[in-house]
């Protein structure tokens, strides 16, 4: 016993060093495994509120390009309104968005967006006190951000697209053909779909349109990704990688949108049941 | 005694909220950020509780980890150069080292050069080999290690210089 005891005094150091370089270790596989990382996450009131005053003084130097980007999607959303509302004219129509909506959409503000690590992540000023929760799809005016992954009180860090750790069901826009989007963390610019059967060949196109599957219930069908710009066959011939160039610049998010399927726990149920 | 934690406190948090705020904005070149907050365990007494400057160390490296959602990867780097930090002394100041006598501000420019880049350089290859987590990335790691790398020891003498008191 006291042969122990001396051994662990003698190497006091070298055994903490060993204790904190383990643990260190265990909080980065836990941050690589989805929904893990609980512990040690910028969704905090310290971490929260010191970006929220940094994005505080810095969103000023943003604003006119924020305010050319609300206004192409106000153009956007007004010719659709437009539009459509000569054809739903007769008396019998019903504002349908009103009531027995499937999808709930809050607005948020980004207050730290990272593009340089593999692991990019960003922190939203919108949190459980909003009612948010874990799991819910964000996007902005032109596509996909990414998906809530922690919360507290106020805050909510979100995983980017741009991170190796990201897959999201998606599909091309003019067949039901669909693969997992990833990152192969070479450029902020480019994502991967990946697992494209090969029998999507006959209609792939450079330029094609990326969307959102509904496979998932994170995201609505149709949400816009990006664009294809290249595709290869993987190394056993069975599937296709493309390339998919992002229509957003995800090195400038300004203000998203969250999106909550109201019926998400119901298809959650369902489909646990069957197992 | 209280001076030096006083001076090491502002310190912590000056290098913290100088690194998340700004540095970590940098991304020269699409990635190269450099990592300045080492400073605080490059510059940290030479005469010291070994213990508590490891675990100081950690808390460091754990509170950027909290700031950029990075799980624990500068936690890591930060504990494994505080480790190897006397061993990188003796190594670059060699005899005044053994006399306790170092002073980082006023040693010579080679000498001071030695011990930080091979701090720094520890450090990156930690940093970004569990940041990658992944073999088959090596090029990526390297590639990452020797531009931040080049970029954090620079501003390290930098910093030194400009906040050391003349002689």
């Amino acid at each position: 016993m006291q042969r122990i005891i001396n051994f662990i005094i003698r190497n006091q150091s070298f055994l903490l060093f060993l204790l904190l370089f383990t643990l260190s270790v265990i909080f980065t596989i836990q941050s690589h495994s989805y929904h893990k990382s609980k512990f040690i996450s910028s969704a905090n009131f310290l971490t929260g509120g010191i970006y929220n005053s940094s994005h505080r003084i810095t969103q000023y130097f943003g604003l006119r390009k924020e305010n050319e980007i609300l206004q192409e999607e106000n153009n956007r959303l007004k010719t659709l309104l437009y539009n459509t509302s000569i054809s739903g004219s007769d008396t019998t129509y019903t504002d349908s968005t009103s009531f027995n909506s499937k999808y709930r959409m809050t607005p948020a503000a980004v207050i730290r967006n990272s593009y340089s690590s593999t692991t990019n992540m960003l922190l939203i000023d919108k949190g459980v006190k909003d009612g948010l929760k874990e799991d819910l799809g964000v996007v902005t005016s032109k596509g996909i951000v990414g998906i809530i992954e922690n919360l507290s009180g106020n805050y909510s860090s979100i995983i980017s697209i741009i991170n190796s750790n990201s897959k999201i069901n998606a599909q091309l826009k003019n067949t039901d053909h669909f693969g997992t989007l990833e990152w192969d963390t070479q450029s902020p610019e480019y994502v991967q779909l990946v697992d494209v059967p090969k029998i999507a060949e006959t209609n792939l196109v450079i330029g094609d349109t990326i969307i959102t599957g509904g496979r998932s219930t994170i995201f609505p069908k149709g949400i816009m990704i990006g664009q294809v710009t290249g595709f290869n066959l993987d190394s056993a011939e069975d599937f296709y990688t493309i390339q998919v160039k992002l229509f957003n610049d995800m090195t400038n998010i300004g203000h998203v949108y969250v999106i909550e399927n109201i019926d998400a726990e119901e298809i959650m149920n369902l489909l646990n049941d069957d197992e | 005694m209280n001076n030096s934690v006083t001076k090491n406190s502002i310190r912590f948090v000056v290098l913290v909220l100088v690194q998340v705020l700004v540095l970590n904005n940098i991304n020269f070149m699409g990635y190269i950020n450099p990592y300045l907050y080492i400073l605080f365990i490059v510059l940290y007494p030479i005469k010291n509780n070994r213990s508590l400057f490891i675990f100081l160390s950690f808390l460091l490296g754990l509170t950027i980890d909290m700031f950029s959602d990075s799980g624990g990867v500068h936690a890591a780097a930060c504990v494994t150069i505080a480790f190897l930090r006397p061993a990188a002394l003796k190594f670059a100041f060699g005899a005044m080292y053994d006399h306790q006598t170092v002073k980082i501000a006023t040693a010579e420019f080679v000498s001071n050069l030695t011990y930080i880049s091979i701090l720094a350089v520890i450090h990156h290859i930690i940093l970004f080999s569990l940041e990658v987590f992944n073999t088959s990335e090596v090029i990526l790691i390297l590639k990452k290690t020797l531009f931040s790398g080049v970029f954090t020891i620079i501003l390290c003498i930098l910093t030194i210089i400009l906040f050391s008191k003349r002689k």
